[in-house]
């Protein structure tokens, strides 16, 4: 299309909703019992951060790092690709995002738990556990079927709100360079999903600003 | 109501009438089929009625879905329907397509209808071919040039394709009333067989001057979105189709939707697209009954204008 800007995002979508859902049923009976494995890593990731130290943090970048690398490759390049032209760069975003995580996280050690605000810390374990767990109730609770769930590490949207509560987590010195692209996903989804009309379509986006103004405001107050 | 003996009367005059208006370019295409009209640079009958693939057949890998469109491809087919349309942009569409045409054994009344898609005009050329190979034959019957992207470099191309026997007609495609200044401008100067355009209850800009244009110039129109990709029909549906509905053989809002699209005199064809069988059937039922008039169509537009 010559003029993109004529068009709205309905305009655009280029799925209707039952094929993008019935997409993740696939994934998840094709690959299953590998959400539990996903689950374990995302635990992990929590048990880590309680335990606190550099090379906790380095090992919840290394997971997260598999994580951005698995969902690129398993679910934008190799499903969601064959139903939407854009999911190639999408892949590519989470590449990206994968290489930046071991740049910042594992060489550099900027994930490492450190303090916080109350209000940060609060924010960062509610949104982890939320990905873990909440996310993928979201759908049997919207009325869809439970082989249809977005599980983290497999799923983007529950695997960027992670990264986001890591970030949260990892103090007030945030590692701004880890931030633009889990944000910009949950924006492109939140867009997608109200293109679908889908009711769940503003909790990612909101849930990712909330991050951002959190971490901003934190940082700002340490910087006084 | 009144007496059953009346309606059947002003049926008949109504379908006189539409007879009338729409002369000898309007016919069955067969006992109880679909009604056709000629493309005019052919003269060549295309049913009233064709389908789209946008959002619709984009089902990716499942095979279920797959075969859920090959079958609303089959019942199309069944129930006299020839032209399929689709585009290089509408994700899987086209590898869809191609695989319900090779379950059904390749029917031989599909009309291809595609399109050319890509900003560099050099690339056009292996974009088609990439297209025929997902469709699985030998040579589209139709190409048209998607929302006049990069028109200047793909018409020539086309044209060429056409002369040498590799294709059987050039389109150009626009969609929700966008740059029709521009398509005028194409249809006045190029020698076109096809136009596609949006056109339905409410958006009927086009009645003004593409399709007085369209019929000056011998050139066939394929009308996408006839139900706004059924945001039309949801607003439709909030009131209950009128009586009088029935007059002209109608039985829900997406019929009626339909026909009035169907009766315009300049109108080939109206592509509307579906994942649903019954809907595939309802949607080719459309051009099988009584047609409205002009004194119809305009109750049928004072209608919608009203919701
Ligand atoms: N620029 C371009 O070249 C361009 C632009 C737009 C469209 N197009 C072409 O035109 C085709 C048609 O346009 P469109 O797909 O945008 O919209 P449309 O045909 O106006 O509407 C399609 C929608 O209507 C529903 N529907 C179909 N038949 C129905 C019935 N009998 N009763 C109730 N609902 C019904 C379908 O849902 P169900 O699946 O539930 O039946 C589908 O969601 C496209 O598929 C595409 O091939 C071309």
């Amino acid at each position: 299309m010559a003029e993109w800007w004529l068009y709205g995002p309905r305009d655009l979508l280029l799925f209707a909703p039952r094929t993008y859902y019935r997409l993740f049923e696939l994934y998840n009976l094709e690959l299953w019992p590998l959400q539990l494995l996903a689950l374990a890593l995302g635990t992990t990731v929590l048990v880590l951060w309680r335990r606190g130290g550099a090379r906790a943090g380095r090992a919840i970048a290394a997971i997260l790092l598999l994580c951005w690398l698995w969902v690129a490759w398993g679910f934008h390049w190799q499903r969601y690709a064959s139903i939407n032209l854009a999911a190639g760069y999408f892949a590519l975003a989470f590449v990206a995002q994968a290489l930046l995580l071991l740049w910042l996280g594992v060489l550099r050690g900027r994930l490492a738990p450190a303090p916080a605000t109350r209000l940060q810390q609060r924010a960062g374990l509610i949104l982890v556990l939320f990905a873990l767990l909440g996310f993928p109730l979201l759908g049997p609770l919207l009325g869809r079927s439970w082989t249809q769930a977005e599980v983290f590490g497999m799923a983007p949207d529950p695997t960027a709100l992670a990264t986001l509560g890591v970030l949260l987590l990892a103090g007030g010195r945030p590692a701004w360079g880890l931030w633009p692209l889990p944000v910009a996903w949950c924006l492109v989804s939140g867009t997608t999903l109200w293109a679908m009309e889908a009711p769940d379509f503003a909790l990612a986006p909101l849930a990712a600003l909330l991050a951002v103004g959190l971490a901003a405001g934190g940082a700002a107050r340490r910087s006084r | 109501m009144g007496p059953p003996l009346q309606i059947t009367r002003r049926r008949l005059l109504g379908a006189l009438a539409a007879l009338a208006l729409l002369g000898p370019r309007l016919a069955p295409a067969r006992e109880d089929g679909p009604a056709t009209r000629p493309i005019p640079s052919s003269g060549e009958r295309l049913p009233l009625v064709g389908l789209g693939s946008w959002i619709t057949f984009n089902v990716g890998d499942d095979r279920a879905a797959r075969d859920a469109c090959a079958e609303v491809m089959a019942n199309f087919f069944r129930a006299g329907g020839q032209l399929i349309d689709s585009s290089p942009m509408y994700g899987s569409a086209q590898e869809v397509i191609g695989y319900g045409l090779a379950k059904l054994g390749h029917p031989a009344r599909l009309f291809s209808a595609d399109k050319v898609w890509i900003a560099d005009g050099a690339a056009g050329r292996r974009q088609m071919e990439t297209s025929r190979q997902r469709w699985g034959i030998p040579r589209f019957d139709l190409l048209q040039v998607h929302n006049l992207l990069a028109w200047p470099a793909h018409l020539p191309t086309l044209f060429a394709m056409k002369a040498a026997g590799q294709l059987r007609y050039v389109g150009i495609t626009t969609s929700h009333g966008h740059r029709h200044d521009e398509m005028a401008r194409i249809m006045a100067s190029q020698p076109l067989d096809f136009v596609q355009l949006t056109y339905n209850l409410v958006d009927r800009e086009v009645e003004q001057r593409l399709l007085p244009l369209a019929r000056e110039r011998g050139i066939a129109v394929i009308v996408n979105r006839p139900f706004q990709r059924g945001a039309l029909l949801s607003k439709l549906g909030r009131q209950p189709l009128p009586a009088w509905a029935g007059e002209i053989d109608c039985t829900s809002w997406a019929q009626f939707a339909l026909k009035f699209v169907i009766s315009h005199p300049d109108v080939t064809c109206a592509i509307s697209a579906t994942s649903r069988v019954d809907h595939v059937l309802e949607n080719l039922g459309t051009a099988t009954g009584a047609l409205p008039d002009q004194a119809m169509r305009s109750r049928m537009a004072a209608l919608a204008a009203r919701l």
